[in-house]
């Protein structure tokens, strides 16, 4: 009598080791080789875009936040860049360079966060050491400019919150060259070791069509050769005037993806480099004249009316502020009363800036943009971060829609995995680097 | 039946009968050339502007598509009734459209004829309504599910 098989149903996930985030594969094996995928998504879903709706404009930055949480910075400015597209606003070009040296940052950290866990799974500790190393080097500049490492909120309408710190220029060339170094120990352990090369190559594989026919972005569309990036094609901000190349791959497997990485993150800090360079006014933008006194003394003088000796001092705040007091503001926000916030001076020290300040925070008064819809793409870690918002000219957005890169890759991951063997799920499912935050929104 | 641009970005509204061939001809079209779905969603227009503004119909299911070759984008808009609210499916021309189309069924309760597989894609099976619908209340809660025991 003839031996009887049947395929079997295996769950991973979503609470799984190798499932970075939550999401559940059931895949069906005929013995080892996969058969069949079905990926489920959703066990994070937040209602990001249904919250946006209920509150005002710029209270959607935590929100942007929590989308992708290893690049969060990139997601602030993808926000920020689609309302001044609608409100029809430019911003200094200061902002314009802090806001690319903080995206580029953002993106290192990605995609050391991705190496680093695939090399892991792999069995190369060390690595994700190393790596983890690295972008604690980035996170520390993150935190000497927005305050905070992960949910920063830093980018704001019309600009950024805080300027860069004195100083903070030769911090960065430092940990450029660290990570630099952290690069080439990593490349030296991975790019020959023969188990990791062993495990990436030829698995995963996507060719360009499928990519492109799935929608696919970023760095997983451009490991299949397709050199498309948000940056060159419609270069936003100043990524026109920064001389950068688009590393591309040719197989659209694993190890594709990996080099691809490898080369964006050398590429990245390369434009830092060059923004530093070009940045006006060099590392920092005003020199203090007056005295820094506290917040509330502030009040009680100008509440007096001695609003004279108040013009030269700057106030106390709290470090979570600090960077967007009077003499840095003009340089990093856009000249528009009816969008940015006054610096905090003059909300304490004139009935002015208090005024300006309720009429931008109220319900009801808020940022107001024209009745229209607009659509606008940045480059995000995973690819093409769009936002779509609609507004029907009131201070709540009557629609958010952002494009998640991870969407289209999440729904492509099927052909990647069918006809691997089920151990090849592993480095396959870390080199997409799936990103639930922005996969479930 | 209207064409119009906002901040630069090319808009094009269409009838939902005139879907597929529309997007036949932006995808065959060597000048057009339209081979990336990057984006498909839908906005519920339900009291738009505090109910000031009326629209004909109360759904509007939004593509945008991006040209690799061309380098250039366009955003097509199918207004949607409210009663029976149904499109074509685009799966056949852009598989992307598949799990967008999904997403949009959850949101929205938007139908695709044809889809293969019209699931709900970020919430689960048993959920009551479309979350993205202007009259589903933000705050609402809905009992967990789960196994009984």
């Amino acid at each position: 009598m003839a031996t009887q098989t049947r395929n079997m149903l295996l769950n991973v996930g979503p609470s799984h080791p190798a499932m970075h985030g939550v999401i559940r594969l059931v895949m069906e094996l005929e013995g080892e080789k996969i058969k069949g995928v079905d990926v489920e998504i959703g066990y994070l879903h937040r209602a990001f875009e249904k919250m946006c709706e209920t509150v005002m404009y710029a209270q959607c930055f935590p929100y942007t936040d929590r989308l992708n949480y290893v690049s969060p910075l990139i997601n602030n400015v993808g926000f920020a860049m689609t309302v001044e597209k609608l409100l029809g606003i430019d911003v200094p070009e200061r902002a314009k360079y802090i806001r690319v040296i903080m995206s580029e940052i953002s993106r290192v950290t990605d995609h050391l966060t991705c190496i680093g866990a695939t090399a892991m799974e792999l069995g190369a500790m060390s690595v994700f050491l190393y790596m983890i190393k690295a972008r604690e080097y980035l996170y520390e500049l993150v935190e000497e400019i927005t305050g905070a490492r992960l949910t920063i909120s830093y980018v704001r309408i019309g600009g950024v919150k805080a300027d860069l710190t004195p100083g903070f220029t030769d911090q960065c060339f430092q940990k450029i060259a660290d990570v630099r170094k952290v690069l080439i120990e990593a490349d030296e352990l991975l790019t020959r070791n023969r188990i990791f090369f062993d495990r990436m190559k030829g698995i995963g594989t996507i060719c360009a069509e499928d990519a492109i026919a799935y929608g696919i972005t970023g760095p997983f569309l451009r490991s299949t050769g397709v050199a498309y990036d948000v940056r060159k094609a419609n270069p936003y901000l100043i990524y026109d005037r920064l001389d950068f190349e688009v590393p591309t791959g040719t197989t659209g497997d694993n190890l594709d993806r990996y080099f691809v990485r490898m080369a964006e993150m050398e590429q990245s800090l390369r434009m830092i480099e060059q923004c530093f360079q070009q940045i006006p006014d060099g590392a920092i933008s005003g020199e203090l004249t007056g005295c820094v006194i506290p917040a509330a003394q502030m009040v009680d003088r100008a509440k007096m009316g001695q609003t004279e000796d108040l013009i030269e001092d700057e106030v106390d705040l709290d470090p979570t502020l600090q960077g967007g007091t009077k003499r840095y503001h003009e340089a990093i926000n856009a000249d528009q009363k009816d969008v940015v916030l006054p610096a905090k001076e003059n909300t304490y020290g004139n009935i002015e800036g208090l005024m300006n300040h309720f009429k931008l925070v109220m319900y009801g008064h808020g940022i107001r943009p024209p009745v229209g819809e607009v659509y606008f793409p940045v480059e995000g870690a995973n690819g093409e971060l769009g936002f779509y918002i609609v507004s029907d000219g009131r201070d709540l957005p009557w629609r958010v829609r952002v494009h998640p890169p991870c969407f289209p890759i999440m729904a492509a991951l099927p052909k990647c995995l069918v006809g691997d063997m089920m151990a090849d799920l592993v480095p396959t499912f870390g080199s997409v680097n799936m990103i639930a935050g922005e996969l479930d929104r | 039946m209207e064409a119009h641009a906002f901040r630069g970005d090319e808009t094009l509204v269409i009838r939902p009968g005139a879907l597929l061939a529309v997007a036949k001809f932006l995808k065959e079209t060597p000048e057009l050339d339209f081979n990336v779905l990057m984006d498909l969603t839908a906005v519920d227009y339900l009291f738009f502007a505090g109910g000031r503004v009326q629209k004909e119909f109360r759904f509007e299911v939004v593509y945008h598509f991006y040209s690799l070759k061309h380098n250039h984008r366009l955003r097509l808009k199918v207004p949607v009734d409210e009663k029976d609210p149904e499109v074509d499916t685009l799966n056949d021309l852009w598989p992307s459209a598949n799990w967008y189309e999904r997403e949009v069924w959850d949101m929205f309760g938007i139908q695709f004829k044809g889809h293969p597989n019209l699931k709900r894609i970020l919430m689960y099976e048993e959920f009551q309504g479309h979350a993205l619908r202007k009259d589903y209340p933000f705050n609402k809660r809905q009992p967990l599910i789960g196994p009984q025991n």
